[in-house]
């Protein structure tokens, strides 16, 4: 019973990692492409870790699987802020749909990309 | 007291990578433990009394499953963007002020926001964070923190304050 539930999760999981790598090539620029990215990538991959913690119980892998997954769990976020921080003050433009840019106002540069005829 | 702390928690940590109670695993750990304990014990935490509170665990252990299911959710909604054929985003960074103090709270409180929905904390500066929001609702400062801020707070005060 405790092994169905586990293989479920797992199969959620990898659907999950699925649609983050999917959403890293539809989105539009390296913002979006992160929100992608972390969000799914963690929860699918932590997804995976917990199934195979289920599957095997508290044995020493399980165990393992579960350090796993809250050590992802921790170091996801931070490397997404970091990653897209060091974009922005890099300089690397959003997309032209951007709604709004308050870091950039108070900043005094905006980073969305305009149309050249605008 | 700092470093006790450290000590106690990287044991726990070695016992449970290696997952038996053999003396010779068990020394070997505490010999390990020690040694990171003298030499890192000092970037640790730094108000390590607040380790002992019991009320601190207890909300933590409640924000737990609150977290799990806003995460879910999260997922649920970046997965239908995905997957619908418009690409429904309204992309945008704003900026949101938080009422917490601590260092340890606010770095909860920016990963946390990382890991819900459609939001990334790009910036901290002082007081302010800056979101990456990929529906963008509200411009407004006070509006938008309500909105991302406001319900990790709640929970976050307890733990860290």
């Amino acid at each position: 019973m405790i092994e169905t539930i586990g293989w479920i999760i797992i199969v959620i999981g990898v659907l999950f990692d699925l649609l983050g790598s999917l959403g890293l090539v539809r989105f539009p620029d390296l913002y979006n492409r992160m929100q992608a990215a972390t969000k799914c990538v963690t929860l699918g991959t932590c997804g995976i870790m917990v199934g195979i913690f289920l599957i095997t119980g508290f044995s020493s892998m399980g165990i393992k699987a579960l350090i796993c997954a809250l050590f992802i769990l921790f170091t996801m976020p931070v490397a997404a802020h970091a990653l897209s921080r060091s974009s922005l003050i890099f300089g690397v433009k959003m997309w032209k749909g951007t709604v709004i840019d308050k870091l950039g106002e108070d900043k005094g540069r905006e980073q969305i990309e305009r149309d050249e005829k605008a | 007291m700092r470093k006790f702390l450290y000590f106690f928690f990287s044991l726990i940590l070695y016992l449970l990578l290696v997952w038996t109670l053999d003396y010779q695993e068990v020394l070997a750990g505490i010999v390990a433990s020690l040694l990171t304990a003298v030499l890192f014990g000092g970037y640790f935490s730094y108000e390590p009394n607040k380790f002992l509170q019991i009320h601190r665990w207890f909300w933590l252990l409640l924000y737990i499953p609150f977290f799990i299911w806003e995460c879910f959710k999260a997922n649920l909604d970046v997965a239908l963007r995905v997957l619908h054929p418009e690409r429904p985003i309204n992309p945008g960074i704003v900026k949101i002020r938080t009422t917490l103090r601590s260092e340890i709270g606010r770095t909860f409180l920016a990963n946390s926001i990382t890991l819900t929905p459609g939001t990334m904390s790009v910036e901290i500066e002082d007081d302010n964070l800056y979101i990456h929001w990929i529906d963008v609702r509200a411009t407004d400062l006070a509006k938008a923190s309500l909105m991302i801020a406001r319900p990790f707070e709640r929970f976050l005060q307890k733990i860290f304050e």
